[in-house]
């Protein structure tokens, strides 16, 4: 993509925010400042998030966040709970669709796509935009089914072979394949739960989205099986670009190359991983990651 | 409880009150163990009963008539118009040649079912070798007599007040001590349509009838009831519409079965012409009758899938069909068959809106196709149990088992289709 025509697509000169002047512990921003500091927006991006506003019947659960999804990035957001992360990262593929009280006000693109036009069909945006959720949720259907799910529905195969092929391909890439291969067609809910988890994510990269949107993954998992979903998160940055909330600040910085501290439906910080957790430039991200609440 | 005399006061205010509380245990307990028992004494002195009166049935008794088909009775070219009533007649004269008075023969002629000419008839249509020939043949005893042999009538009372007098009862003992008389198994009960003589009377044209009637209930409600619970629950606007008509289900599940039966005669037959007393109408009344339950049922089912899997469904790009029918729809089948057959339980014992509809009316013939005149099994035993004559009180029991076998069946087959939908998780 054409990295002027890009630039224009910002409402907001990058500047404005990017202001590395502020970097020591006089010049934090005060806790009841609610202006977005760091840097939200990165050159080149996936997802372009402008002025967003989600309200669930009257009550504002986001307010007014403005971000970008970078290519081939791991992007965390944290924050207590309650903050919004998940509502937000809900939006981005419009799983919010489906909570009848739930509004999105804003601009929120996905390569120059604006997803909530009246024209966007969710059905191809959740194929390029996939979602692995909190709790492991694969179906009651064998393995090979599971994964072979979207790209049936999708129609993204022609014949047999090629969806085995796929299927192959995507556990692989899920680091499965050789605990399962000799078991596909066994239920996958007989797995255990970190496998479960890894299924998702294969079910998930089985229809090559572009961006991978992950609600707490590793919650229900013991920190053997977490080791390895992250691990795979490292991978997979190499061809998607991942959205990952977590509560566990150490995840965030383990996995991630961006990291966005959410606190009661604002977005208060974003900034590179290493930088947030070293030197955070906003005083409650500061509060937060040192563990004074959350 | 230990005997260490260094309990802290906490442990010795937990071990006081803890007598008191298995108590209330044990009480609910033994109060739910008299429970079953009573319920248990109810339903096993409800099945002795219905038993007891009703097992005779399937027993019939017949006589042995020594059966000269003589030459001079079937003179016609049409043998079925020969005259087999005089044939028994004098069938029963030959083997009795001492009884001569004219209301004496009339008494012997009634010891033997109108029934038995029309079989004589069959065999000879059948088989016209038969004619010059005889035959030792078993035919249907009259109903009278069945009730004697199966020990109903008290042989000990007045003359005046039994159904069979002195001369009879001496007639049936010599056939007994000859051995021309004996119960078989009754197959007339299980292969033909009801009848003005008891022991004619079968069960098989109301069996039939239920059969069609529950079919066409089946095949309109179930599709009917589970697209209906599917739009409602996943697809309805959440609006006043939609409330008031779910109450309006809600309230129709309640609605007096009889009062479909109104709607039924009022639509179904005197407004699109529908032919009366048929399985077609009665199958479109119940199925009135079932879809609410049906429809309710649906919606419980499709509520208890986990919202989890709809997610894994919509994120990966499903539309919101495909998410019904490929993960929704194969979760919620057996909850929806159990509602199904709950409705099908229902409507199978279901007779007041039947009536309304004529489904009632004396049907002898066995209904070949849903638009036959036909009745069903609980409106049989409506009917029998009305009738006067001693030998339809076991025919009354035996259709009860019928019905109750019958019902067994729909929910086996129902437990059985619930199993293999039924996914493992």
């Amino acid at each position: 993509m054409d990295l002027t025509a890009d630039m224009t697509n910002q409402p907001f000169p990058t500047q404005l925010f990017g202001d590395d002047a502020i970097d020591t512990a006089e010049e934090k921003a005060k806790p009841s400042s609610r202006q977005t500091v760091g840097d939200p927006f990165v050159e080149n991006p996936r997802m372009i998030c402008r002025d967003v506003y989600v309200y669930y019947a009257e009550k504002c659960a986001i307010n007014n966040v403005s971000i970008d999804v970078g290519r081939n990035e791991v992007l965390a957001m944290i924050g207590p709970s309650g903050c919004g992360k998940s509502t937000f990262l809900r939006c981005l593929n419009r799983m919010n669709d489906t909570v009848g009280t739930c509004r999105v006000e804003g601009d929120i693109r996905l390569d120059d796509m604006n997803i909530y036009d009246p024209s966007v069909d969710v059905v191809p945006l959740r194929a390029s935009v996939g979602m692995v959720f909190q709790k492991p949720n694969p179906f009651p259907k064998s393995i090979f089914d599971n994964v072979a799910y979207g790209p049936k529905i999708h129609g993204l195969v022609s014949n047999k072979t090629e969806l085995a092929e796929i299927v192959e391909t995507s556990l692989t890439k899920a680091g499965l394949w050789n605990e399962v291969k000799d078991r596909l067609h066994e239920p996958g809910t007989g797995l255990s739960g970190g496998q479960q988890q890894r299924l998702c994510i294969a079910r998930a990269i089985a229809v090559s989205p572009e961006v991978i949107l992950m609600d707490e993954p590793c919650s229900a998992l013991d920190p053997i099986a977490t080791a390895k979903v992250e691990e795979l998160i490292a991978e997979l940055r190499e061809q998607f670009s991942i959205v990952i909330v977590t509560h566990a600040m150490q995840q965030a910085a383990r996995v991630s190359q961006r990291t966005a501290y959410f606190h009661l439906g604002d977005l208060i910080e974003v900034g590179p991983t290493d930088r947030i957790f070293t030197n955070p430039r906003h005083q409650l991200t500061e509060d937060y990651i040192t563990g004074r609440f959350g | 409880m230990q005997n260490t005399p260094q309990q802290s006061p906490i442990t010795l205010r937990i071990n006081a009150g803890l007598k008191k509380r298995y108590n209330t245990e044990k009480r609910f307990k033994r109060m739910g163990i008299s429970a079953i028992v009573i319920a248990m004494t109810f339903l096993v002195f409800l099945f002795g009963s219905i038993i007891s009166n009703g097992y005779t049935a399937f027993q019939q008794t017949y006589i042995q008539l020594d059966v000269s088909f003589d030459q001079t009775f079937f003179t016609g070219e049409n043998l079925a118009a020969a005259n087999f009533p005089g044939l028994v007649k004098k069938t029963l004269y030959s083997m009795f040649p001492d009884v001569t008075s004219r209301n004496d023969k009339k008494l012997l002629t009634q010891l033997v079912s109108s029934n038995a000419a029309f079989r004589l008839m069959g065999m000879v249509t059948k088989d016209p070798k038969l004619i010059g020939t005889t035959q030792k043949i078993w035919v249907l005893a009259d109903d009278d007599v069945d009730m004697l042999i199966k020990g109903h009538y008290d042989r000990n009372v007045a003359e005046s007040n039994r159904r069979i007098n002195d001369k009879q009862l001496a007639w049936i003992d010599a056939l007994a001590a000859n051995g021309k008389i004996t119960k078989k198994f009754n197959t007339q009960f299980f292969t033909s349509g009801d009848s003005r003589e008891p022991e004619q009377a079968g069960i098989w044209g109301a069996t039939r009838g239920s059969i069609y009637t529950l079919f066409i209930a089946l095949a309109l409600s179930f599709p009917i009831g589970v697209a209906a619970a599917i739009y409602l629950e996943e697809f309805a606007p959440n609006n006043g519409w939609t409330d008031l008509i779910e109450i309006n289900i809600n309230n129709l599940a309640a609605v007096p079965s009889i009062i479909f039966g109104l709607l039924g005669l009022a639509i179904f037959i005197n407004f699109w012409g529908m032919p009366r007393s048929t399985p077609l109408v009665g199958g479109l009344v119940l199925t009135l009758v079932t879809l609410p339950t049906i429809i309710i049922a649906g919606r419980a089912a499709l509520k208890s899938v986990p919202p989890s899997i709809r997610e894994a469904a919509l994120g990966i790009g499903a539309s919101k069909i495909q998410m019904v029918t490929h993960h929704v729809l194969p979760l919620a089948m057996p909850g929806m068959l159990t509602g199904t057959i709950i409705g099908m339980a229902r409507a199978l014992g279901e007779t007041a809106p039947l009536l309304m509809i004529g489904m009632i009316a004396f049907i002898v013939d066995i209904p070949g196709s849903v638009t036959d005149p036909a009745t069903v099994l609980p409106v049989q035993i409506f009917l029998w149990a009305d009738s006067p004559e001693r030998a339809f009180t076991e025919k009354t029991s035996a259709a009860i088992i019928m019905l109750l076998a019958f019902l067994m069946l729909m929910n086996g087959l129902a437990v059985y289709f619930r199993n293999k939908f039924e996914r493992k998780w």
